[in-house]
């Protein structure tokens, strides 16, 4: 078995050109990633800069009303650039720094990758060009023009669905015809070894921040945690630190669109089947010929047709559940927790709350639950409002 | 000798390739014919994928139009099937590895032995996974056809010397697509690859004219030229066959003027 292993899934399935930048790129994480000088350099930047660590908030209103488990809420949403995607924007971004390169590009869905990278881009003196879907680009017009303020070139993508999945397609074209100079800064747990491990160390900043912020608060672990997935960072993100703590249920809630029995949808745990694209094994949503499947989702975060290995290998040996959550759960939970809590999270992380929603009533009161916001909404205000018939546009 | 050496013997290779179902299977049965007619050496049928990474825009559009016209692979066996008792020349699939898993490795190894195809060619395979088919690949008999690129350096040798049938010599950094000007040192490459395999040498990725392909026959065993060719098709669809025809007979004919 190769390199980059979850179990069966995982690995380096990609073109040969790209070879040499991935051991390069392995060889250099594993360098650094023990390196006292690079560790404290990127602490710093995610304190003084990111703003951690992230708040875990209790929810007592949502908590109240909804009468059972004990929500928390962790705060990624208060991360500078407002998303999770900072935390391996910046791990990344000063890894390529290390090994030379002047250019990062990447791939976004929502934009929030594509700001977080701009954005450290900036930060750094890097130059910086973002591949976003054209459906994405209009959907989350807010989003482009912050990366362009920021200094970043934005490319729409006019292939395929126009969509995340076809982000990364051209993100690594452009990498295979520019190497020397630039580093593809992945946005999530998957592709080819090693971003998977890389993406995920960098995130796991999140779970290891949950774990000592709520056993100084309830001096004890959680019951559950609960994150979106798409590609699965936030989430990997979230639940790294408690793999190995069995009582502590792991839930991954994915996107099911218009429902899981709609092809509108990206629900790849329900309806995906073993598969390798975009550099890795794992699930995908495909046809019977391997095709990969237009998948559909409110959220341009979560609308992607695979999961990063790590997430198929949690499934496979039941570490994690994974459930479906629709547009319509979504939106409802976006709105209840701006009402309840006032805070306003990104439509990805709405799914997640969608499920908790679900899941607290059937909790008793003295279990405790951690929600991860990955991020916060404002960028979604205007497609919420044109999901429920409002004509505002950003 | 290999099923897919015998398109390098006693001259230099011109190897054709075309998106099968482009602009649908009839077509392409056409095309294929043509291209034997005009002497090309050897035919890459590509099976479409839904998100070719290693193309540029030109074949992954061929792709779009074939997946649309309701191209599938199982469709293109029996394509494949039918026609090949008339064709004498090696005959490779191009594709992507999630197309070959997702019919199942083994049952579509066993199907391209079936209908008689000699080899493989999957470029987001690289060395590291070849695993992943070549226990496959070698149970029924398909070649399983290497590449090296500019980038690839210290990875050659190991490459080379367990490659199968020809080498594939990507001749510049980026996706598939007509290049104006090739900058990779390919003499040297080759010379890499020749160092530990006699295996022959073939080069591809933005080679157009003949006058490029005679230059990089001069430095390898042949060449292999594929968006060049879907650009005709691409132009002129169901009534491609005479043009693209008499361009793959300038083609062959600068490969076979080079002398071994």
């Amino acid at each position: 078995m190769s390199k980059g292993r979850f179990g069966i899934h995982g690995g380096q399935y990609i073109p040969e050109t790209l070879m040499n930048a991935v051991n390069d790129l392995e060889t250099a994480y594993h360098y650094y990633q023990n390196d006292e000088d690079f560790n404290q350099e990127l602490t710093a930047l995610f304190q003084e800069y990111t703003g951690r660590p992230s708040l875990l908030y209790y929810a007592e209103k949502m908590t109240k009303d909804l009468g059972g488990a004990k929500i928390y809420l962790k705060r990624e949403d208060l991360n500078h650039t407002g998303s999770h995607k900072i935390n391996n924007a910046l791990g990344q971004a000063l890894l390529a720094k290390k090994m030379g390169k002047t250019r990062l590009i990447a791939e976004t869905g929502a934009g929030q990758h594509g700001v977080a990278t701009a954005t450290v881009a900036a930060l750094m003196g890097m130059e910086c060009e973002i591949f976003m879907g054209e459906v994405d680009c209009e959907r989350q017009a807010l989003n482009v023009y912050r990366m362009e303020l920021l200094g970043a070139k934005v490319h729409p993508v006019k292939s395929g669905t126009k969509t995340l999945k076809d982000a990364v397609n051209e993100t690594f074209r452009e990498w295979v015809s520019r190497i020397d100079d630039t580093h593809y800064v992945l946005g999530s747990v998957m592709g080819p070894h090693p971003f998977p491990t890389i993406v995920r160390d960098f995130q796991s900043v999140i779970s290891r921040e949950i774990k000592s912020q709520i056993l100084e608060k309830e001096g004890r672990l959680p019951d559950v945690v609960l994150a979106c997935v798409g590609g699965g960072s936030n989430a990997i993100g979230a639940f790294y630190h408690f793999i190995d703590d069995k009582d502590v249920r792991l839930i991954g809630c994915e996107a099911a669109g218009l429902g899981v029995d709609n092809p509108q949808n990206a629900a790849t745990m329900a309806n995906g089947r073993l598969g390798i694209f975009h550099g890795m094994k794992s699930y995908f949503c495909q046809d019977e010929f391997g095709q990969i499947a237009p998948v559909y989702s409110i959220s341009a975060g979560l609308d992607y047709p695979g999961i990063g290995p790590e997430h198929a290998n949690l499934k496979d040996t039941n570490r994690a559940e994974y459930v479906p959550v629709t547009d319509e759960e979504a939106v409802n939970a976006f709105e209840y927790l701006s009402r309840t809590e006032g805070i306003i999270p990104a439509i990805e992380s709405s799914h997640a709350v969608a499920h908790a929603l679900k899941l607290a009533p059937e909790m008793s009161k003295n279990e405790i639950m951690v929600i991860n916001i990955s991020g916060r909404g404002d960028k979604d205000v205007a497609a919420i409002a044109r999901y429920r018939g409002v004509d505002i546009h950003d | 000798m290999t099923k897919l050496s015998k398109a390098f013997e006693n001259k230099k290779a011109f190897i054709a390739f075309l998106t099968a179902g482009d602009p649908d299977l009839a077509t392409t049965e056409k095309l294929i014919f043509e291209m034997v007619n005009n002497g090309v050496d050897l035919i890459e049928i590509g099976i479409p994928f839904s998100d070719p990474i290693a193309e540029g825009t030109v074949i992954q559009e061929a792709d779009i139009r074939s997946l649309a016209s309701g191209t599938t692979t199982e469709k293109i066996f029996d394509l494949v099937e039918k026609i090949r008792p008339r064709i004498d020349i090696p005959l490779v699939f191009m594709t992507y590895c999630n197309v070959v898993f997702g019919y199942g490795t083994e049952k579509f190894m066993q199907r391209c032995s079936q209908i008689g195809i000699d080899g493989i060619i999957i470029p987001d395979v690289p060395y590291e996974e070849k695993q992943e088919l070549q226990p496959y690949t070698q149970k029924y008999g398909i070649e399983l056809v290497s590449l090296v690129a500019p980038t690839s350096h210290d990875r050659i040798k190991n490459i080379a010397g367990d490659a199968e049938g020809f080498l594939y010599v990507v001749s510049s950094l980026g996706v598939t697509g007509v290049r104006s000007e090739i900058k990779t040192d390919i003499g040297e490459l080759v010379s890499l690859a020749k160092s530990v395999s006699d295996i022959p040498c073939a080069v591809g990725f933005g080679i157009s004219t003949p006058e490029q392909a005679a230059d990089m026959c001069r430095k390898a065993d042949g060449v292999i030229v594929g968006s060049a060719i879907v650009r005709i098709i691409a132009k002129y669809g169901k009534d491609s066959v005479q043009y693209v025809g008499e361009y793959i007979k300038s083609m062959a004919d600068a490969c076979h003027s080079i002398s071994i």
